[in-house]
């Protein structure tokens, strides 16, 4: 056991060296001034969510133009439409969920090589129940002294109601965007937390409906349609980024009940995917592509948040997310509204630049393979050594580096503003704040699987 | 000459009157019946939208159509001044690297920013249009060939009969699936989604003018194909002077049915498949969800109105100018 621990500590270092001579090597290839783009005329999706920002502000602020990039940015109907486009080349690159990328790239879904040099955002994501299953919830919430539910609420609120529909024979069934998105993984985490099993998934027996042993049903919905299939009563809670947590309250049909910042804080959101065929054809697009959006992260995170009600006033526009200013403006403006009129302070619901947020780090991607793995969707054992591998596969910071440092050296970013580029090795530090208080250490992804309750450990298979 | 003239000068008044009289009775039937109608329309409108309460406010009436009219005018026109500093930008941007990099082929890229309700409108057309003139291409020729041959006739006649009741929305993603696999090149003359939304329209329009064209043709009088025999007029001659100027009211009834229906489902293809023009638009705002969405939609459902009307009366006389018998009444 010892030994194991000792040979494990000892990879990780190799890993760290080898790493860090990668970056050196790469500060000095980058003596040379960056080329113009191989392609100048780029198409782009997105999903109407608000985390699609740091495309729109680029294009708006002209970062793509000054980069000498003509782009055009199309919404998409789904996320499976807008993978397929980047795939089929319909798309230049997107705004993707992180695990997009990851899955396509192990071959989860559909098999493709896609890479991401930028992650897009930190946070933005809630779940958000229908007014009668709140009702039911609300009892089992405990209160702060001015009688407003004390936060974080966790799935234990819930627990007692899935029960009684289970009682009844009545399948509870909830909402998510896509079957690798953030919010598949989230709202299983928090339903995980409380007691409620969200169903593992079987890809080597053909089930992919992820609803094996389920007390809750989960099921796709794309995100702008959520409020509508909550009204209709088709799913009775959803978990979605923005605006439509907020679109829920304000149409008086449901109640956001936790942000993802509570359940774990700052976590990774969306990621901005290209193929890697795009990455090696057109080197310089790539990287000139990649320092639009990090200057338009940087814009949107500015003076503490001061571009926020312009970033708002742009989204609103019918052709990027399109919903009422108010809606957007709830979340991205540092408050978010649980229960009409409960407004509460979340300054870090929507990061889109400060902690780093852009930096793609290998124990991001990571982590998605662990719930990817917890869940069934990896359906067999993989060694941690296969996670650090696949990680890197996708998680591309070598052309974010080479983004960053052009934009230090022209002086339109600061040394500040970036991770330490020769010592970073691109693990974040075991990363605490869990709805659950579980410790998660991207440097070992089996052992973090082992501590869950519910879901596949190490050596398990459905 | 002068006795008629006398005459009508005589019964001046008489005659003035009945004219007024005629004339009043005919702009009261075909002006203000119709206005009567739209007023009750819009009234009765106006009353429902106010009772109808939706999660998104309430149902558009005729004021809130009005106001979106002029709010996507004003956004159209600010669309355009951008797009007129985008070409400005681009061009100083090309002179500036010509300068330092000079094998550069400056090139002038197409406006990228978003499409207005207006550009919409014109996408759908051009569309429709395209769409409906390959249907008519394939359509008319192969009518009047299965209109004349009784044997081609019971040969086909199946299929299309299986053919023409299936929904544009299932034809649709096998032909996006097709043009994806088979419409393969670099530079694209046209984009796939117009290529998708134009073979969706075509499949679907073909039908209703095969088979006009055909049951026109096989039911050309008995006597004129006797006079054609008997002239021993070649086969084409036959077509050209007998069988087309004999079935150009059935084809043109084919052609606007096929018409009305390619203008149905090319919005119900744009929707589906996010392919540019008024279907994608309207989509769009019910996707966004927001305040002004519903009488945008509103708006865009009685545009999609007037132009199926317009483009069945361009039909229409187009089809009173080139049929022979001026006495059908055409409606």
């Amino acid at each position: 056991m010892y030994v194991v621990k000792i040979l494990s500590k000892l990879k990780s270092l190799v890993h760290i060296v080898s790493f860090t001579s990668i970056i050196t090597f790469s500060n000095f290839s980058f003596a040379e001034k960056l080329g113009w783009p191989e392609k100048e005329e780029l198409t782009f999706g997105f999903i109407k969510l608000t985390d699609m920002a740091p495309i729109a502000i680029a294009y708006e602020n002209g970062y793509f133009e000054e980069e000498g990039l003509y782009v055009t940015i199309e919404a998409q109907a789904n996320w499976k439409v807008l993978l397929d486009g980047v795939i089929d080349g319909r798309l230049d690159g997107a705004h993707m969920l992180a695990g997009q990328p990851i899955a396509a790239t192990i071959g989860y879904g559909t098999q493709a090589d896609i890479i991401t040099p930028f992650s897009m955002d930190l946070n933005g994501n809630a779940i958000t129940v229908s007014n009668t299953i709140w009702e039911k919830m609300k009892v089992n919430v405990p209160k702060i002294a001015d009688g407003r539910p004390l936060h974080p609420i966790k799935a234990d609120a819930l627990k007692p109601v899935v029960e009684e529909f289970k009682a009844k024979g009545k399948p509870f069934k909830m909402g998510m965007v896509f079957p690798v998105s953030t919010h598949n993984y989230e709202l299983r985490y928090w339903l995980a937390a409380g007691g409620i099993h969200p169903g593992f998934y079987a890809p080597h027996k053909g089930d992919t409906s992820g609803k094996l042993q389920a007390d809750a049903l989960l099921s796709v919905t794309p995100p702008p349609q959520m409020p509508a299939t909550l009204e209709a009563g088709t799913i009775y809670g959803y978990c979605v980024g923005e605006p439509w947590n907020q679109q829920a309250v304000f149409k008086g049909i449901g109640v956001p009940v936790v942000t993802d910042y509570e359940i774990w804080k700052n976590n990774p959101e969306k990621v901005f995917g290209i193929t890697k065929a795009f990455a090696e054809k057109y080197p310089n697009t790539t990287i000139r592509l990649t320092r639009a959006l990090i200057r338009a992260a940087k814009w949107l995170d500015e003076n503490n948040n001061a571009n926020r009600p312009a970033a708002v006033k742009i989204l609103s526009q019918s052709n990027y997310v399109g919903a009422d200013y108010d809606v957007i403006a709830n979340s991205m403006t540092g408050t978010f509204e649980y229960e009409k009129g409960d407004k509460r302070s979340v300054p870090d619901f929507n990061v889109f630049f400060r902690h780093f947020a852009t930096y793609p780090y290998y124990s991001d991607a990571i982590w998605y393979l662990t719930q990817m793995r917890r869940w069934g969707q990896i359906s067999k054992d993989k060694s941690d050594e296969w996670y650090h591998e696949t990680a890197k596969k996708v998680y591309r910071p070598d052309i974010y580096t080479k983004a960053a440092l052009s934009l230090i050296k022209e002086g339109k970013m600061d040394v500040k503003d970036f991770p330490d580029f020769s010592t970073e090795d691109g693990y974040r530090s075991p990363q605490t704040h869990f709805i659950d208080d579980i410790i998660y250490d991207g440097s070992k992804p089996n052992e973090y699987i082992n501590q869950f309750k519910i879901g596949l450990k190490q050596g398990d298979t459905i | 000459m002068n006795t008629l003239m006398d005459k009508i000068t005589f019964n001046g008044t008489e005659s003035t009157k009945l004219v007024v009289i005629n004339l009043l009775k005919h702009v009261s039937q075909s002006i203000a019946l119709p206005i009567l109608g739209i007023l009750v329309f819009l009234a009765l409108w106006s009353t429902a939208a106010n009772n109808i309460d939706t999660s998104l406010g309430k149902f558009p009436g005729p004021g809130a159509v009005a106001e979106q009219v002029v709010n996507l005018y004003q956004e159209h026109r600010a669309e355009r001044i951008k797009a007129e500093k985008f070409y400005q930008r681009q061009e100083e941007r090309n002179a500036k690297r010509l300068a330092q990099d000079p094998n550069y082929q400056p090139k002038i890229r197409p406006y990228t920013g978003k499409e207005t309700f207006w550009d919409q409108i014109i996408t759908s057309l051009i569309t429709v249009m395209s769409g409906f003139l390959l249907a008519a291409i394939i359509a008319i020729p192969l009518g009047i060939a299965v209109g004349l041959s009784r044997s081609l006739n019971t040969a086909i006649n199946p299929i299309i009969q299986i053919f023409k009741p299936v929904s544009p929305l299932a034809w649709l993603p096998l032909v996006t699936m097709v043009v994806s696999a088979l419409y393969v090149s670099d530079d694209p003359m046209f984009a796939k989604s117009f290529v998708n939304s134009l073979i969706t329209v075509t499949l679907c329009c073909l039908w209703p003018m095969v088979i006009n064209t055909s049951i026109g043709v096989s039911s050309i009088d008995e006597d004129w194909v006797n006079v054609s025999k008997v002239l021993q007029l070649p086969a084409l001659k036959h077509i050209q002077k007998i069988v087309l100027p004999a079935s150009i009211p059935a084809i043109f009834t084919g052609m606007r049915l096929s018409l009305g229906i390619a203008w149905m489902v090319l919005i119900a293809a744009e929707m589906l498949a996010q392919n540019p023009g008024l279907g994608k638009f309207v989509w769009d705002e019910f996707q966004n969800g927001s305040s002004q969405s519903l009488s945008r939609i509103m708006t865009a459902v009685l545009v999609i109105g007037l132009i199926g009307f317009l483009l069945d009366r361009s039909m229409l006389s187009i089809q009173s100018l080139l049929s022979w018998n001026k006495q059908t009444d055409l409606r």
